[in-house]
């Protein structure tokens, strides 16, 4: 199997199998009534669902690059300080304790400016403060919304 | 004309302010590369929360409108359209801003999506009252057919694959289903406890719309990305204005196209502009100008791509079905604060339908005035640098998912949905038919069991569901939608094969 194909593959079995749980609830889960509109999804979910896999299965599959190893490695980082914040330092640090910390590492992060520079540092900071500054005005003192506060705020 | 006696409330102070604040800002975000107009909407909608119904709506028409037309100032000065919708206008807008006419490009992109979208606009409050007459005579059954409509239309049109197309839609109606039924009191697929509550629109909207956009900037790594945006030297207004009124081919071959594509659910604006610009190129004269920086080519597109968007509307205000992924985003809007579109919505909410679609039509002229006058300044903000948009959109959805319900749970949904949307993408599947389903399911479900009890009580179910003209009608109609995208994917598929084959040979 080439790789394009099992790219196409490992999802196709997984929304399969998404639309097979799906399709298994409606129909064994009480009350009845409750489920007879997710029956009806349900029957075209699997439908499609089996379809997708066929077709990728089969090769036939060619809309969709799939995910590059490449970007993949790229993503990574971002991805785990999203995880980082979302899952767990927006409640335990404190909402813009958390997402100043998350700015200013994305930033850093993808900042095609050199890691050893005091000024690109500064800059970095610079801008972080800037940008929450405003979020915190919009948010804490325009809309009055008011965000888990953790160990700091 | 009932429309012009609600033309005060958008000269109200705040309604003024917040239809400027909308056009200024659009423009800036629509000219700004890797922010969609469909993601701009989408995290505006949390602002909207803590505005009245009005306003919020003013605010998000606003920025709809002008994110469309924004998009033309980086097609042109930077040949990276802001939006799909502006693909077409970048091919002569740019070559025309590297002969050092970027000032006159910028002019006719701005006065013809002016014209467009006034049309536009004119249609949809023409059109929406007598569409929403004809609706009043649906009952439950037609109104579950119409809102499965929605989503196979949106799913067959709307990806290049219609298989995942559909199964997106099916997916975003499977979504809708979970948590707690109304009606029994059931729990239906609460895997984890943040699902308790359903899934919350507006912070699926953000994660489906914007974590995708920003997961894409991260895969980009640590890139240099030097854009240079070309110098525009002054070109008088007048000179332009004269120049349109020349160009009424264009000019209204783009306004048709565009009002007409509007109409249609899930085409959407890219399609408008392609097409319109195809059609002006053929009907011209100076056919082989096109591409090489003809005005005419910036006319066409940049007058269909406006042209489209009040007719978009026009749907989702009497169906709910909307005409394009920002009006699927629109939807949600209205639904945050209470208004369910559907054929009594200008009984049961005129001044706020009627004040939002007199704010357009302000929008329209202000979105020119600032679009002439700012256009080059909003392409120097657009060169943001990607990691400071990927930071600032990730913070933005982060605190707008959690403002609308106050709760951690909804922005765990939002993160989840987007990674998982980005993972789809990459495999061609779409989020505009997924959203659709998210929106459309409730409203489906709804239908479906009051139809449901309807049908227990006559012949049955299937009598009620599948007999009657109406009915008979909105299923062909269906099913036309999944046959015709079906048909256009085997084109295309023979269209890609006989290249390779003969390349074969």
């Amino acid at each position: 199997m080439t790789n394009s194909r099992l790219q196409h593959v490992i999802p196709g079995a997984l929304i399969l199998a998404i639309a097979l749980l799906v399709t298994y609830l409606s129909f064994t889960e009480e009350p009845a009534e409750a489920f007879l509109f997710p029956r009806i999804i349900s029957i075209a979910f699997v439908g499609l669902a089996v379809w997708n896999f066929i077709r990728a299965a089969g090769g036939m599959a060619k809309v969709g690059r799939g995910l590059a190893m490449n970007d993949a490695k790229n993503l990574m980082p971002g991805l785990i300080v999203m995880l980082i914040l979302v899952f767990w330092a927006a409640k335990a640090l404190g909402f813009y304790i958390s997402a100043t910390l998350a700015f200013f590492t994305v930033y850093s992060i993808y900042d095609p400016a050199p890691h050893s520079s005091t000024k690109d540092w500064i800059k970095r900071a610079v801008i972080t403060a800037a940008f929450m500054a405003a979020i915190y005005a919009l948010f804490a003192l325009l809309l009055k919304v008011q965000t888990p506060r953790g160990m700091f705020i | 004309m009932e429309f012009l006696s609600y033309f005060g409330g958008v000269f109200e102070p705040i309604a003024l302010m917040l239809l400027f604040a909308g056009t200024v800002g659009g423009l800036i975000l629509g000219a700004t590369p890797g922010l969609s107009p469909t993601m701009a909407v989408a995290l505006l909608i949390p602002f909207t929360f803590h505005l009245s119904p009005t306003q919020g709506l003013i605010l998000l028409g606003a920025a709809y409108t002008s994110t469309v037309a924004g998009g033309a100032v980086s097609a042109i000065l930077l040949k990276i359209p802001g939006a799909p919708a502006n693909i077409a206008t970048a091919l002569d807008g740019n070559e025309m801003a590297k002969r050092g006419e970027g000032a006159r490009a910028l002019h006719l992109s701005f006065l013809a999506s002016g014209v467009g979208g006034v049309i536009g606009v004119l249609l949809l409050i023409f059109l929406t009252p007598l569409l929403a007459q004809w609706a009043l005579k649906f009952g439950p059954s037609h109104l579950f057919w119409i809102a499965i409509l929605g989503v196979t239309v949106i799913g067959s049109l709307d990806s290049k694959s219609f298989v995942k197309g559909l199964l997106s839609g099916c997916i975003g109606l499977w979504l809708s289903t979970i948590g707690t039924d109304d009606i029994m009191g059931a729990d239906r697929f609460i895997f984890v406890d943040a699902l308790s509550g359903g899934i919350t629109i507006i912070p699926a909207l953000i994660g489906l719309f914007a974590i995708p956009q920003v997961l894409d900037m991260f895969a980009k790594g640590r890139v240099s990305a030097v854009i240079d945006t070309i110098d525009v030297p002054r070109y008088k207004v007048f000179d332009s204005v004269k120049e349109l009124t020349c160009s009424l081919r264009a000019l209204s071959i783009g306004t048709v196209i565009g009002s007409i594509i509007g109409l249609i659910p899930g085409v959407g604006g890219q399609i408008a502009g392609l097409v319109a610009y195809d059609q002006a190129r053929n009907f011209s004269p100076q056919k082989d100008k096109f591409g090489t920086g003809h005005p005419e080519g910036v006319i066409a597109a940049e007058s269909a791509n406006n042209a489209m968007v009040g007719p978009s509307l026009v749907p989702l205000l009497t169906l709910s079905i909307p005409g394009s992924p920002t009006a699927a985003v629109l939807l949600g809007g209205l639904l945050i604060h209470g208004i369910f579109p559907g054929s009594d919505i200008f009984d049961k909410h005129p001044e706020v339908v009627w004040t939002f679609i007199n704010s357009m039509l302000l929008g329209q002229i202000l979105m020119v005035i600032f679009g002439i006058y700012t256009a080059a300044w909003a392409a120097r903000i657009a060169k943001a640098p990607i990691p400071i948009l990927a930071a600032g959109v990730l913070v933005l959805a982060l605190f707008g998912s959690y403002s609308v319900g106050q709760s951690m749970g909804d922005v765990q949904i939002m993160l989840a949905l987007g990674i998982g949307m980005y993972i789809l993408e990459k495999f061609g599947f779409s989020a505009a038919p997924l959203v659709l389903g998210l929106i459309l399911g409730p409203i489906a479900g709804d239908y479906f069991n009051n139809g449901s009890m309807i049908a227990a009580a006559q012949d049955g179910p299937w009598v009620y569901f599948f007999t009657g003209p109406l009915n008979i009608i909105l299923i062909a109609m269906v099913v036309a939608s999944i046959a015709y995208s079906f048909w256009t994917n085997m084109l295309r598929a023979s269209f890609t094969k006989v290249p390779n084959s003969e390349a074969a040979k």
